[in-house]
């Protein structure tokens, strides 16, 4: 919950190299969006690990209940025959 | 060793590497202070890329000297008459406020001098350059974005920018007066002639300064020296602390 006196949490995504999604760094606090791209670029890019930043306001990510967890992922557990493992792969496709 | 009368590219090298050292030094003094975590570590980064840069400029300085010198030595072992950064850089950092105005006037500045510096008649400076501007853009961006929001915020946060700026606006005439070094650098086509960075500047800074809605400083400029030799007494203080290791245990090594 931020009050006043803090500003507010931002999420940040970096993508490593092109091609690759974004994917979720950690977060911080900014007083606002151009503030959460720099000072993601300071706190999660010191290393070389981006070429691209994201940040999103962590109010706006809708996230799922923890306790609906069994309701929404139980299911799936026994239906293995959605991994696509079940098929002989001609070797002229090679690496998938 | 007499650096006063070293080969003039050496003493430009001495003038410009210094400028990024004690900057970066004053900037690492925040390091575990910043006023929040994320903050801490841009100004710790800033300091990393002024040191690193301070380095680049003492590294080719020491090569050209020869005779063994190192860029250690330079750092570390002359005194306070000895460094020819300009005096706005040696200020001590106050609060934020203070940190931000000083750095915001010198990364205009800063920018300005590495952009004539990448067309350097000293290709070794130029390429030293044309790495470090990158890096100045950002560090300009940063303290721009603090000057604004800053101007912009509370009335406590424009009261103290104001007060910031206004305290450090005598001493960036310095940065405009060329010394004897600068006139030969010009002269010689190794970097550009200070006083017509001037206009630019003062462009650049206002144009930061009217969308935080803050009036350009008014005051008379300091006659200043510090490209001479001729500095404030925080100068002395910051190199006995950041001398002080290499002068008590001079074998050390890390």
């Amino acid at each position: 919950m931020s009050t006043p006196d803090q500003w507010p949490l931002w999420e940040v995504f970096v993508r490593s190299k092109n091609g690759l999604s974004h994917k979720h760094s950690g977060s911080l606090h900014a007083p606002d969006a151009e503030m959460a791209l720099k000072n993601a670029r300071d706190v999660y890019t010191r290393r070389s690990e981006g070429t691209s930043i994201w940040v999103v306001p962590s109010s706006a990510i809708v996230a799922s209940a923890p306790d609906e967890k069994e309701v929404l992922f139980a299911p799936s557990d026994d239906k293995v025959y959605r991994h696509p493992t079940f098929y002989e792969i001609p070797d002229e496709v090679g690496h998938m | 060793m007499k650096w006063d009368t070293c080969d003039a590219s050496v003493q430009y090298l001495l003038h410009l590497g210094d400028d990024a050292l004690i900057l970066g030094h004053r900037l690492s003094e925040w390091c575990g202070h910043g006023p929040i975590l994320e903050e801490d570590i841009a100004l710790s980064n800033l300091a990393l890329d002024l040191v690193g840069l301070a380095r680049q400029y003492y590294q080719l300085a020491a090569q050209r000297i020869g005779n063994g010198m190192t860029e250690d030595r330079i750092a570390y072992w002359r005194s306070d008459r000895e460094f020819r950064n300009h005096v706005l850089v040696e200020q001590p950092n106050g609060d934020f406020g203070d940190t931000m105005a000083r750095q915001f006037y010198f990364d205009a500045f800063h920018f300005l001098q590495l952009e004539a510096l990448q067309h350097s008649s000293d290709i070794e400076l130029a390429a030293i350059a044309r790495k470090a501007i990158k890096e100045t853009t950002y560090h300009a961006q940063h303290s721009s974005e603090w000057v604004v929001r800053l101007g912009d915020g509370t009335d406590e946060s424009r009261a103290r920018i104001t007060a910031s700026l206004a305290k450090f606006w005598p001493f960036t005439s310095e940065l405009f007066e060329p010394s004897s070094v600068d006139r030969a650098a010009h002269a010689a086509g190794w970097g550009p002639d200070v006083a017509s960075l001037r206009g630019p500047w003062l462009d650049l800074v206002q144009e930061v300064l009217e969308q935080a809605e803050l009036q350009l400083p008014e005051g008379h400029a300091k006659l200043l020296r510090g490209k001479s030799g001729i500095h404030s007494e925080s100068l002395g203080f910051l190199l006995a602390e950041m001398q002080s290791l290499p002068r008590a245990y001079p074998d050390a090594t890390w």
